[in-house]
């Protein structure tokens, strides 16, 4: 049942990547002026343009083009970046694995530290440890990422001098983009885990487990946050994308390479090739997320499961 | 004099029953909603009230700390840093206030279309809606400012793009919900048309909470305004927006923090008062469940 529920869901990707990718492949075609004006030397002949024209394809129909631009992506061949002047491939190698850690200990950093504070603030009851968690989400969702990753390098880089202001050398630098990141992921996962915990304790069987005389601990561990875990999900798998999102703006802020950081001097300096190498791969990242998501929901909920079939 | 003091009274007595009015009941709604107001005049009437000339270089002053007579400090082409976070003020607001307002015109018609007439053409809608839903609105802004160039119109419908998928969705669910209710089973059987239908009975009771979806989402439109201005594909200078500012802050941060620190500060502080004024408002109208529901 599971597999036949993810097959489905990997089934329902193709659609959405070709529509993904025509929009990315859309944005070079959109752009006014002609990419050829750019490439041609002055005093060129009119013969040596058509020519120029015909080499990159150009003199095709527009679909033709967009089977010739994909079906060299899936050959590894992103083409090659104007300004740089190397493969739009090896900039995206080399730049990934930053990201991708970034990425991945931000969102181990709010599971883990969203989860310990709903829980904490779940059992306690008490209503400042409940004010706090508000106000961190308030400031997580509200305050701009850049901003937020400023403050920090102004005040844990220049004034404490504890973490490097920028770069990518040694665990001290991905202390502070980590925690940027994570703030708001924080408080998010806090907030879901608390609201959970307090709804499945409402449930007569948690009312019977008390009465069976089992300790407090045993049933949170062994029964509370199994159910609470679900929506908990749901939120983390949403945030993959998030988290991304936010990684563009941070790597650029930290002056860390890493995906982002390339996207956004490729836009800056128009570099079409790696603006499309880059946005395919954060929107590929963008649904590998939330395909996780859905299939770790759906192993934990049959009733998912059922529903989405 | 009576009578004018009067009708100012039972002006504000009526405007205190009213929802807006209701929002500003509790003390957070009367300090965010203050704030608002005051940002607003701020931003209306910006060159009666900055000391300076927003765009006007004093180069022997350049990296002023805060003090007199630039209360905020200098930037590094000594112009006024309050100066340029006041008329920022009027560029964050205009720009997320008309694509928030575009976004809400562009996704009510899809939303209440979609809803209405149902079948294949509502699949089609929702599947792209949902597609752009899993999308961090920075990077569908992204994707769209690669399109059509950096700037201030381009960050507009930027904005716009980004969340559209939210209030189709949110408008969607209202017709949907609203579609099973006697009244609308009613005025179908006596024969109304779709459009009378559609415009006179399903969107008026609809149009509440995309309105104050609307004001949140001008919130998370500042932020992303100043977003795009910070990676310089927004306002482009001299015009000054907070996104730029800091943007040009960051060569000299450890020179004159203040430059990115004030307009950074103003952001936030505005984005919190929307939301916490939203919240207000969400509470006064009693429209939670019919937001989450979408």
């Amino acid at each position: 049942m599971l597999l036949r529920y993810t097959f489905f869901r990997v089934l329902m990707l193709i659609p959405v990547s070709i529509a993904i990718s025509v929009v990315i492949f859309m944005i070079v075609h959109l752009l006014p002026g002609d990419p050829i004006d750019n490439l041609i030397r002055v005093g060129s002949s009119p013969d040596d343009r058509t020519a120029l024209i015909a080499k990159y394809g150009l003199d095709q129909p527009l679909f033709v083009q967009y089977f010739r631009w994909i079906g060299a992506m899936f050959q590894g061949d992103f083409g090659e970046a104007i300004v740089l002047r190397r493969p739009v491939a090896d900039l995206i190698a080399q730049n990934l694995p930053y990201s991708l850690q970034l990425g991945a200990l931000a969102f181990l950093f709010s599971s883990i530290v969203g989860i310990t504070l709903g829980t904490i603030s779940a059992t306690t009851r008490s209503a400042w440890v409940e004010q706090i968690v508000r106000g961190f989400i308030l400031i997580g969702s509200t305050v701009p990422g850049f901003w937020l990753a400023l403050l920090m390098i102004l005040f844990f880089a220049v004034q404490l001098q504890w973490f490097p202001v920028s770069g990518a050398k040694g665990w001290q630098s991905l202390v502070l983009p980590v925690l940027t990141i994570g703030v708001g992921g924080v408080a998010l996962v806090a907030r879901v885990t608390r609201v959970a915990l307090l709804d499945v304790r409402k449930e007569d069987f948690v009312t019977l487990l008390h009465a069976k005389g089992l300790p407090s601990r045993t049933i949170l561990t062994g029964h509370l946050m199994p159910h609470a875990m679900l929506p908990v999900v749901t939120i983390l798998a949403l945030r993959i994308g998030w988290i991304l999102g936010g990684a563009v703006t941070v790597e650029f802020v930290f002056g860390r390479p890493g995906l982002g950081s390339l996207l956004i001097r490729a836009l800056g300096q128009r570099d079409y090739p790696v603006v499309q190498g880059c946005l395919l791969m954060l929107a590929l990242a963008v649904m590998l997320g939330t395909l996780i998501g859905d299939v770790a929901q759906a192993a934990m909920d049959p009733r998912v499961r059922e529903a989405k079939t | 004099m009576t009578s004018i003091t009067g009708t100012a009274a039972r002006a504000l007595a009526g405007f205190g029953s009213t929802s807006i009015g209701r929002a500003f009941g509790s003390w957070l709604g009367k300090i965010a909603g203050g704030f608002l107001v005051l940002l607003l005049l701020t931003a209306i009437f910006a060159p009666w009230i900055t000391p300076f000339d927003y765009a006007a270089q004093d180069l022997t002053n350049g990296n002023a700390p805060p003090g007199w007579p630039h209360l905020l400090g200098t930037d590094q082409f000594g112009r006024d840093v309050l100066s340029r976070v006041i008329y920022g003020a009027r560029t964050s607001l205009s720009v997320s206030a008309t694509a928030i307002a575009i976004s809400i015109t562009v996704g009510m018609t899809l939303g209440a279309a979609a809803g209405y007439i149902g079948g294949m053409f509502e699949r089609a809608v929702m599947t792209v809606v949902d597609l752009t839903w899993s999308f961090p609105d920075i990077l569908i802004a992204l994707i769209f400012v690669a399109i059509i160039g950096p700037g201030l119109t381009s960050t507009t419908f930027a904005i716009a793009i980004a969340y559209l998928a939210q209030f189709t969705r949110l408008t969607r669910a209202q017709i949907v919900r609203l579609k099973r209710e006697t009244f609308i089973e009613a005025t179908v059987n006596l024969g109304a048309k779709p459009r009378h239908i559609l415009l006179r009975h399903l969107l008026p009771n609809a149009i509440t909470p995309v309105i104050v979806v609307g004001m949140l989402a001008i919130g998370d439109g500042i932020v992303l305004e100043a977003t795009l201005g910070f990676f310089g594909l927004g306002a482009q200078p001299p015009t000054p927006s907070w996104g730029a500012m800091m943007s040009s802050g960051t060569a000299q941060l450890f020179l004159s923090p203040w430059v990115i620190i004030f307009p950074g500060v103003v952001v936030a502080v505005t984005v919190i008062a929307v939301n916490l004024f939203g919240d207000e408002l969400i509470r006064a109208l009693d429209i939670k469940d019919r937001i989450r529901g979408a």
